[in-house]
């Protein structure tokens, strides 16, 4: 028997291949499953104007036809309260321009939670659009002891129903076979809205189809959304609704608010009703098992002893695969950059655009590549904590302490990861849903002591305290007390921004602790090289434009013939600034000389350590400081005076500990904020403070006799 | 009782939710509402958040969410 055609999916089905949407509650396995339908076969970019990945694949159908899925954010609900729940909702209500409302959806659910991941499903199914169901993690509901009745469900449902195990591969050629189907039936579930909010959905359907330009099925979704979807986060690229019916919706809010209806919990109230009418038809819970293998560890990992030092192992063991797993590859990237660098210059006649290639170009990718290797670290570290469920422990343990100043435990990984690279943590805050706290956290993470300052710190150490009869424990006691500067700064502007300028209610912190679950290498390694794949491709760029300009700044104009590269620099625009700059950080006890540095290391921090190289001409040797040491200690003002006392050694690693000195970093905020504004406010507050506290150190030091 | 003040490894019943606004309306679709099976965990190690167990998962809430559910102990 033919089908109607309304309750068969859209005829377009048979003219084109449809597109599905993979939907899911978060840690539902829902990435695990996405790689297992697509293999490497997806292209990962950004919604436009926000920063949300969008990832699209492709699978094979049984036949070898290809079936696109978009892999949408994870979403407790369709009421978005983060900007990746809001693309989420966009994209299946087809209120993105910039991205086809998907014809068919997958939606996953985690079997051992089915009553929570249900909930969104009913609100998709809602949609009037096919809907595939995988019950993923079977193997594990089992284990906890529930057996559920898939063809009850089916039943139920009235959809297609798939058991699978995403992280073994099986049940994906269930559904892909399911996938591959002309026609896909829509849902029968019977779901009556309650009485008390029934008219206002009529009007609000209606209002919605006339003035919007919806289709009734979609209408009435969109309906009922807006009654749970009240601080309806807008995200760019998603349309507004029209004037008359946002008043529709102010009307009925305002009367209920009259009479003292709960609306919202109304509405859930009946989802969560039919949710657990349909469970109990559905699941039979087994005897529960005692307490779960999660639970155990959580018995320890939260433990308020255990836990703490378990935090201290993990960050541990993160620094120290930093920073000995990244020396190899590191010291592999700088040699071969060297070489190229080598190589062009011997196939190339000498001049300006040989040295633009070597000295601007290359050089200065090849300063942001060297870092490459520790980026990649931290992003698989970040991931593996991600997908074991770990991170959401460590968020909860912090929660209290990083409260004290208004944000939630969620920021507390990136923060703690941009002691190694800001990058890969302002990259991690896209965990954080509430936008200011996430801009606030991106504020503060370069304030935390990146290993870019670790050359510039030793460097000033060994010209304030030379020789080895210092005691070890004065140089360490001077490192960690830059360290402590930049993490106090950084709580300090955490607050200052979150009562002033991204002032906001004090964030909640509504986060579910998922089972812990043994990572899928696979998945962790490619979400490594896709994050890694963005950060070159999007900050190149900028990256290369900046290293040419401070490349052109150094090179031109051009010294006499004859001079060495010592004069070169001083007569450069470099040069000139310094001397320009001169009046500005002379109160804070630099020189010219040292304002070439400060210029030039604007690129990346490390920079500083070989254009002192390059201003005192020094032969650089690669890991002996000791002829620049001894170079900077006889530096002299034309007076005579010590260029670098003690005190301006110390006053510069305070500047170094504040000052925004890293175009990665500039281009990385650039991306992940969607405007300039941000970077430059953050260039110009960092950049700011570092000079008002060098001041105060070096006037207060040399008005107590010191330097 | 309110369900900050319930003793760790408790059982109880939600018996009244505040008034939604934003927050409440998502820990309503986390499926706690009135009626709703919960047991508290744990508490955090500087004491705040709370870890609860509800619908077969868990859950953190801040107390000062806590503050506003009211609860009916169970054994």
């Amino acid at each position: 028997m033919l089908l109607p055609p309304h309750i068969t999916s859209n005829s377009t089905s048979a003219t084109r291949n449809p597109v599905y949407a993979l939907v899911g509650n978060p840690n539902c396995g829902k990435s695990t499953l996405f790689n297992a339908l697509t293999g490497l076969k997806q292209k990962v970019g950004n919604y436009p104007g926000v920063t949300v990945e969008k990832k699209i694949g492709t699978a094979y159908s049984q036949h070898g036809t290809p079936i696109t899925v978009v892999d949408l954010p994870g979403s407790y609900s369709l009421a978005a309260r983060s900007p990746d729940e809001a693309v989420t909702r966009d994209v299946l209500l087809g209120r993105r321009a910039d991205t086809p409302q998907p014809d068919r959806i997958l939606c996953v659910v985690d079997a051992t939670n089915l009553e929570r991941n249900l909930y969104l499903v009913h609100q998709i199914l809602d949609l009037g659009r096919p809907v595939i169901l995988v019950l993923n993690m079977m193997d594990l509901a089992a284990a906890a002891g529930a057996e559920i009745k898939l063809d009850k469900l089916e039943a139920e449902l009235g959809i297609p129903v798939i058991a699978c195990e995403a992280v073994n591969g099986r049940g994906v050629i269930d559904l892909k076979l399911a996938m591959s189907r002309a026609d896909l039936p829509l849902s029968r579930h019977a779901w009556d809205v309650p009485a008390a909010i029934a008219p206002a959905v009529a009007e609000l359907q209606a209002s919605l189809t006339a003035n919007d330009g919806k289709s009734p099925l979609i209408a009435r979704a969109e309906a009922l959304l807006l009654l749970t979807d009240r601080d309806s986060l807008r995200v760019a690229g998603s349309k507004p609704l029209s004037a008359r019916t946002a008043e529709t919706l102010a009307i009925w809010q305002r009367r209920w608010e009259g009479e003292g209806t709960d609306w919202a919990g109304i509405l859930v109230n009946s989802r969560y009703e039919a949710i657990g009418a349909i469970a109990a038809e559905v699941v039979t819970a087994g005897h529960t098992p005692g307490p779960s293998t999660s639970d155990r560890i959580d018995d320890i990992v939260t433990h308020p002893l255990w836990g703490w030092l378990t935090l201290g192992g993990v960050m541990a063991a993160l620094f120290l695969s930093i920073f000995t797993l990244a020396e190899f590859p590191m010291n592999f990237i700088d040699g071969h950059i060297a070489a190229l660098s080598d190589q062009v210059k011997a196939a190339m006649s000498p001049g300006d655009l040989r040295d633009l290639i070597t000295d601007g170009a290359i050089a200065g990718v090849g300063g942001v590549l060297v870092f490459l290797p520790q980026i990649l670290i931290l992003f698989f570290f970040i991931g593996l904590l991600e997908s074991t469920g770990y991170m959401a422990r460590a968020a909860f343990i912090m929660d209290r302490l990083m409260s004290r100043v208004g944000l939630n435990g969620k920021s507390f990984i990136p923060l703690l990861s941009s002691y190694a690279c800001a990058i890969p943590g302002i990259m991690a805050t896209r965990t954080i849903e509430d936008h200011k706290d996430r801009l606030v956290t991106i504020m503060v993470a370069p304030l935390m002591s990146c290993s870019a300052r670790l050359p510039v710190y030793l460097l000033m150490i060994a010209a304030l305290l030379p020789g080895d009869s210092v005691p070890i424990w004065s140089k360490v006691g001077l490192m960690l007390l830059m360290y402590t500067l930049g993490t106090v700064g950084a709580f300090a502007f955490a607050w200052l921004f979150k009562h002033t300028l991204l002032k906001g209610a004090p964030p909640l912190m509504i986060m579910e602790l998922p089972p812990y679950r043994l990572p899928g290498l696979r998945d962790v390694a490619l979400q490594m090289f896709e994050r890694a794949w963005i950060f070159l491709r999007r900050a190149g760029t900028v990256i290369l434009g900046i290293s040419i300009i401070l490349w052109f700044l150094t090179a031109y104009p051009k010294a006499p013939a004859g001079s060495n590269e010592q004069q070169q620099l001083a007569q450069s625009f470099a040069g000139r600034a310094g001397h320009a700059l001169e009046p500005a950080i002379k109160p804070l006890g630099f020189d010219w000389q040292i304002g070439i540095g400060l210029i030039t290391s604007f690129a990346a921090r490390e920079v500083f350590v070989s254009t002192m190289g390059v201003v005192f001409n020094v032969e650089s040797a690669k890991d002996n400081t000791t002829p620049l040491r001894q170079a900077l200690l006889a530096a002299k003002w034309p007076d005579g005076r010590k260029l670098f006392t003690p005190l301006v050694c110390f006053t510069l690693m305070i500047f170094y500990v504040f000052a925004m000195q890293c175009v990665s970093t500039i281009a990385v905020v650039r991306r992940e904020t969607n405007s300039w504004r941000w970077p430059l406010f953050q260039i110009g507050y960092l950049t700011g403070t570092a000079w008002l506290v060098c001041i105060l150190v070096y006037q207060t030091g040399r008005a107590l006799g010191f330097g | 009782m309110k369900l900050s003040e319930l003793p760790v490894g408790t059982n109880a019943i939600v018996r009244e939710l505040p008034n939604p606004d934003p927050a409440n309306i998502r820990l309503r679709e986390m499926g706690l509402l009135a009626g709703t099976k919960l047991s508290l965990i744990r508490v955090a190690p500087l004491g705040d958040p709370i870890e609860i167990k509800l619908r077969g998962y868990h859950l953190t809430i801040r107390k000062t969410e806590a503050d506003h559910i009211l609860v009916d102990p169970v054994p």
